[in-house]
């Protein structure tokens, strides 16, 4: 499909979406949001640039095939749980930073465990919902 | 708090992990080896940790039990772990030479590992919602590798196991919700203590049956066993003797842990159904059994009757019986998980799993038809072999509690598995082979070495059947009297 608005809007709501979806997933700790819905809503604007401008041009938004994003999600979710075992915790417990990093899109974020986990599943959902859009794009085969 | 309990679950999801990452396929199959390596190390810690202080148990996050989620691992627990890791150890090795490069590059060892991990989580959970969420690892991803091959046989077993453990979820689903709506809670032990009065018991019957049904589904029990011997014939060797071994075992396992901790079986009238359909159970596997032709088919059908053996033990009850049915779960698992490797080996080197067109083994290939003997007459109960003390163990616990006709059943059932074995024996290893020309080609040794380390195992239960006995004693007397368990989890771990 080539449509020509579809392809300019994109284009236009894809850094909006990303924001978004960022901005989700560092208030989900407290708040509504977290990795998986943040997660989500990354992938839909990765899908959207794939459904106007073809999944090649998806496939180089992205930067690295959905297996990347997929392994590097699960290992940064299991190291959060790790992280407390080598500091003598017990397994998957929060480790915070006392310090605050402001960000300007998501106001301030507290490092820790927990938000490493967030961003584990963060990755990991965008390299499944971007997998399945590019396999339902391809023209079957593989 | 020990964090060793976390290992079993972490190890198989690091490997898979990594797995998705590097695309090496020789990496990928010396990782398999390695991960599995690594949990069987871990499994034997646990063992020796749960010798030394009876129940372990990790608060996950630190938040205590009965809010937090929480691993637990009696002994019960720690010897399923620890066999169930050599099998997949095993299982690993077996792989190397069965698991071709286009199943390989596919993605088979990403889900033989979430499997596997999805298998010890299972066997680790203190609550029921999380065996639930196990049992859905386990199945999504068992469902992957039963139809990984793609052919319309794969595919069709796959449907048929895919659909009735679905609804086997969706029956757990429903009566877990049911037990949290009334009790508030899903903690094991936390739910032993609110349910702690018959009457309390009572009044919870609906949760209990669906609960009863579900894991009857997974563990295979008559009538609903007919998605298992239509799917474990058709998926790689690896993949059938990794399911033999584990999948219906992890049901029977939650059965003995749900039907003595929260709802004792004891004196009641689920005792008598679980009982029936045990018997039900030996006697429908032996007889589709008889029917079948196809080795692993064969072998299917006695799992079947195999579970029958194992949940009664849990439905006489007392001290004798579940120990007679841990007894029977540890030597099967290490006895079908052998045979469905010796299935596919024979699959491997004359092409084809129909012990009629095959045969000609014992006169080209006499020890690799010594290591079938091992593993068949013990299944068969045939003495001094491990599957001899098995029903032994059965058969006296009938016997002193004075159920006879269980005591007939078992002992006819088990002359009906000897009368398969000796079939399987004579079609694929004694006869000359139909063709004329007898099996030459080489067994490679990565076939050999797994067969061989379960036929030890199974030759060590057999010969020094004292070691597993006195241990599977002790979990029968933990699983009996649950106070260090429901001590263990919910006072002395804060």
């Amino acid at each position: 499909m080539n449509s020509i608005p579809l392809s300019i809007i994109s284009r236009l709501l894809f850094p909006l979406q990303l924001t978004l979806s960022i901005i989700l997933l560092f208030r989900g700790h407290n708040l509504p949001g977290g990795g998986f819905i943040g997660g989500l809503l990354a992938a839909s604007a990765f899908a959207l640039v794939g459904f106007a401008n073809g999944s090649a041009r998806m496939k180089t938004f992205l930067l690295f095939a959905p297996s990347v994003w997929i392994g590097t999600g699960m290992l940064l979710a299991l190291l959060a749980g790790l992280m407390p075992v080598l500091m003598g915790e017990a397994f998957f417990k929060g480790l915070w930073h006392y310090g605050i990093i402001p960000t300007i899109v998501a106001g301030d974020v507290k490092p820790g465990t927990p938000m490493l986990f967030d961003i584990g599943v963060y990755l990991l959902v965008v390299g499944i919902a971007s997998h399945l859009v590019l396999l339902f794009e391809s023209k079957g085969g593989d | 708090m020990s964090n060793l309990l976390a290992f079993p679950i972490v190890i198989p999801f690091f490997c898979a992990a990594l797995n998705i990452l590097v695309k090496n396929g020789i990496f990928r199959r010396v990782l398999a080896v390695v991960g599995t390596a690594a949990t069987l190390a871990v499994s034997i810690a646990l063992l020796t940790a749960v010798e030394a202080s009876g129940v372990v148990v990790l608060n996950a996050g630190g938040w205590a039990a009965p809010f937090g989620i929480v691993l637990v691992a009696d002994r019960l627990t720690a010897l399923m772990v620890a066999i169930s890791a050599c099998v997949g150890f095993c299982s690993a090795i077996f792989s190397l030479g069965d698991v071709g490069s286009a199943a390989n590059r596919a993605g088979f060892y990403t889900f033989f590992h979430i499997l596997l991990g999805g298998v010890y989580g299972a066997f680790l959970s203190g609550d029921l919602f999380n065996i639930f969420v196990w049992f859905e690892v386990m199945l999504v991803s068992s469902f992957v590798l039963i139809s990984s091959g793609g052919s319309k046989a794969q595919i069709g077993g796959g449907m048929k196991y895919v659909t009735l453990n679905f609804i086997s979820s969706g029956l757990f689903l429903t009566g877990i919700g049911l037990l949290y709506g009334k009790a508030g809670t899903l903690n094991l032990a936390d739910l032993a203590l609110k349910l702690a009065s018959p009457a309390d018991r009572e009044t919870m019957l609906p949760a209990a049956m669906l609960i009863f049904t579900a894991f009857g589904i997974k563990a295979g029990l008559f009538p609903l066993y007919s998605w298992l011997p239509a799917s474990y014939h058709n998926p790689l060797p690896t993949v059938s003797a990794v399911f033999a071994g584990l999948l219906t075992k992890v049901g029977v396992y939650a059965l003995i842990r749900i039907f003595t901790l929260v709802f004792p079986l004891e004196g009641t009238r689920m005792a008598d159904l679980l009982l029936i359909l045990s018997l039900l159970t030996m006697l429908f596997g032996v007889f589709g059994a008889a029917t079948q032709m196809d080795a692993r088919r064969i072998l299917s059908f006695h799992i079947i009757s195999q579970i029958g053996y194992m949940t009664a033990g849990l439905a006489m009850g007392g001290l004798g019986g579940l120990l007679s049915s841990i007894f029977y779960t540890i030597h099967h698992i290490a006895v079908k998980t052998n045979l469905f490797f010796v299935a596919g080996i024979l699959e491997h080197t004359s092409g084809s799993g129909v012990i009629g067109r095959i045969g000609g083994y014992w006169k080209t290939r006499p020890l690799f038809s010594f290591l079938f003997i091992v593993p068949a007459f013990s299944l068969a109960g045939l003495p001094p072999l491990s599957g001899f003390w098995a029903k032994l163990l059965v058969l006296k616990s009938a016997l002193s509690l004075g159920f006879a006709v269980t005591a007939v059943i078992a002992l006819f059932v088990g002359v009906y598995t000897l009368f398969s074995m000796i079939k399987i024996w004579n079609e694929a290893f004694l006869k000359a082979p139909p063709t004329g020309d007898h099996p030459t080609r080489r067994i490679p040794l990565v076939f050999f070495i797994p067969v061989m380390l379960l036929a030890t195992l199974t030759l060590f239960f057999s010969l020094i059947p004292q070691g597993l006995l006195s241990f599977a004693e002790a979990a029968a007397a933990q699983l009996i009297n649950p106070t260090e368990y429901i001590n263990a989890v919910l006072f002395l771990s804060r």
